[in-house]
């Protein structure tokens, strides 16, 4: 991308000074993720059976838990997994709705297959379709991703579906293939590169939505290892000292808001700037 | 109207029967014979082959399948493991929790969504739109099970003004138990009252922008008169159309909720046997669920259509 194609990506954030806040959390969120051993003050599984749940203080910014764990050290680590399970996700609902989408919108056949079993996938509400899918697969990271993923995959597709058939309706589509252009010259050419903003919109909301999932999956128990640190794990720990020790509750939870909220922003800036043709596939909010 | 009502029927019906062979498949993908799977790790050689017989595994999966489509259809949805009684009835006695926690939470989210929505709309641009539409982004954000997990820990732990846990019968106890579903109710409404809010706001800004409201305004109808009969009236036939998502939301929330608030509901049937690996007992609250979904997007579908005649033309 050249220097007008960023600065033509910044202006919806440098016209609304939230979502560059946003923008800056998620930085945050990702430098916390990647210098997490230097950044964190202690070792996130060193127990201290001298120091439970210690409140807030200068020495535990965060205070500690019922290990004598760090929170804060805890809360840092748990960046690399909150960011893992989102790019996973994205990577999952994108890798799956691109081909499906653009295959069926050039080949209306097989398009009609397709959604039909989209729309089957789409009448089971997706938290009972991940719990369902755990239970096939068993309690993991990796699954995890793969069960939160096939909820998005079937709304990501449908997204797809729509502007890949919108595109192909496009006069210079139909022009290039007139002329004889083949499917594959049509998809890299015209279709893919007319796709990456209004997916970059949708990847900011299912990595947002990704994280409620993610944290919803770990609170019950069916999601990453108990001894992973992950801000749901650190929630479903808390439970149990509510009033004894309600930072526990408090800084997790704010960090995972915080970081839903972030993307809900980012998204929201990103499709503002959004070709006015594709903004109503989003639907709402204008 | 009656065409398109049988046609929609007819989509449906065909959904349902795809959905009910990934929901049949569902216990035979489960990693290990479905048999050990159903009697555990103790059963003998014996009861093995009974077992076998009497569920018909020991039949072409085809005629499996009927059986068990047959059976379902008939209210039969297998037995459970864990409490050695038919399925149907044990998500018969969730019930109640579940349907009362669902309504209450609708009433909240109509309650608070649409009336805090159409205010956005009304000042919109002004601080107070911009606050509403901020916590409204906020709700949206936010796990379900923290709010709840809060919830407690204010009306519950501290001020003691609510229970925090266990929901018994209103057939047992009286109207008044259904202050237990007080917070959990809450807690659900949440996010869905946000998302609630958010599409009342937007679709009243594009129904304000419409000619007949100019026009409403033109003739010199009260600003009051217009929001509420021309651009509300409208803006809600959106918002109706959104209640078969804000459903499937509430399904996978409750999920949760129910578990955080111990309630003897679907949701958390659904949790404790996944625990306890009672599977008859999840592919039944499944099936059950998703032909409730389907049935209320259906009917989402053909109200829409009958409150909006401009649907039937396009």
């Amino acid at each position: 991308m050249n220097r007008d194609g960023i600065a033509l990506w910044l202006t919806p954030f440098l016209a609304r000074p939230i979502a560059l806040a946003g923008l800056c959390v998620l930085l945050a969120m990702v430098i916390a993720a990647a210098f997490a051993p230097w950044l964190a003050p202690y070792d996130p599984y060193a127990i201290d059976p001298v120091s439970r749940l210690m409140p807030p203080d200068a020495v535990h910014w965060f205070g500690t838990d019922q290990f004598g764990r760090d929170t804060l050290s805890r809360a840092i680590y748990s960046a690399r997994m909150a960011l893992l399970i989102g790019a996973g996700v994205v990577f999952f609902a994108l890798i799956t709705g691109i081909p499906v989408g653009v295959l069926s919108a050039l080949f209306p056949r097989l398009g009609h297959v397709l959604m039909r079993i989209v729309d089957v996938l789409m009448a089971f509400p997706s938290l009972l379709l991940a719990l369902g899918l755990i239970v096939i697969l068993g309690p993991s990271v990796a699954n995890s991703i793969l069960a939160i993923g096939a909820g998005f995959m079937t709304t990501t597709t449908r997204i797809i579906y729509g502007l890949a058939l919108r595109l192909r309706a496009e006069t210079y589509v139909e022009a290039s293939r007139s002329m004889g252009s083949g499917t594959w010259w049509l998809v890299t050419r015209h279709i893919l590169p007319n796709l990456i903003s209004p997916l970059l919109v949708q990847a900011s909301f299912v990595f947002a939505f990704a994280q409620l999932g993610a944290a919803s999956l770990d609170f019950l128990g069916l999601g990453a290892p108990p001894d992973i640190p992950s801000w749901g794990n650190m929630l479903a720990e808390s439970r149990t000292f509510i009033t004894r020790a309600p930072w526990l509750l408090f800084f997790p939870g704010m960090l995972i808001v915080l970081t839903a909220f972030s993307l809900n922003l980012v998204g929201d800036a990103l499709r503002d700037r959004l070709d006015p043709r594709f903004r109503d596939v989003f639907g709402g909010e204008g | 109207m009656w065409s398109y009502a049988l046609k929609r029927a007819g989509a449906t019906a065909v959904t349902l029967w795809a959905a009910s062979v990934i929901i049949f498949a569902f216990i035979h993908v489960i990693p290990g014979d479905p048999i050990y799977v159903l009697l555990g790790d103790t059963a003998t050689p014996d009861q093995i082959d009974r077992l076998r017989h009497e569920l018909g595994l020991d039949q072409p999966i085809v005629v499996q399948y009927l059986q068990w489509a047959g059976h379902a259809l008939t209210g039969d949805l297998g037995r459970s493991i864990f409490f050695q009684a038919p399925v149907a009835s044990v998500i018969a006695d969730g019930a109640e929790t579940s349907i009362l926690l669902a309504t209450m939470t609708m009433v909240w989210v109509v309650l608070i969504g649409v009336p805090i929505g159409t205010i956005a709309a009304v000042r919109h641009g002004t601080w107070l739109d911009q606050g509403l539409s901020g916590a409204a982004m906020f709700f949206a954000s936010v796990p379900t099970f923290w709010v709840g997990l809060y919830l407690i820990l204010i009306f519950a732990a501290t001020l003691g003004w609510l229970p925090s846990s266990g929901y018994p019968s209103i057939f047992e106890g009286g109207l008044g138990n259904l202050r237990y579903l007080l917070l959990p109710s809450l807690t659900l409404a949440a996010p869905n009252a946000a998302l609630i809010l958010r599409l009342t706001r937007a679709s009243m800004l594009d129904v304000a922008r419409e000619d007949y409201v100019r026009t409403a305004r033109a003739k010199g109808i009260r600003p009051w008169q217009v929001v509420r009969r021309h651009i509300l009236r409208n803006a809600l036939l959106t918002v109706v159309s959104a209640f078969g998502f804000t459903f499937a939301a509430l399904m996978s929330e409750a999920v949760v909720t129910e578990t955080v608030f111990a309630l003897p509901g679907i949701g958390r049937l659904v949790v404790q046997s996944i625990l306890r690996r009672d599977y008859p007992v999840i592919q039944g609250i499944i099936l059950v669920i998703v032909v409730i979904y389907l049935i209320i997007n259906l009917l989402v579908d053909l109200a829409y259509r009958l409150l909006d005649p401009r649907v039937e033309l396009q």
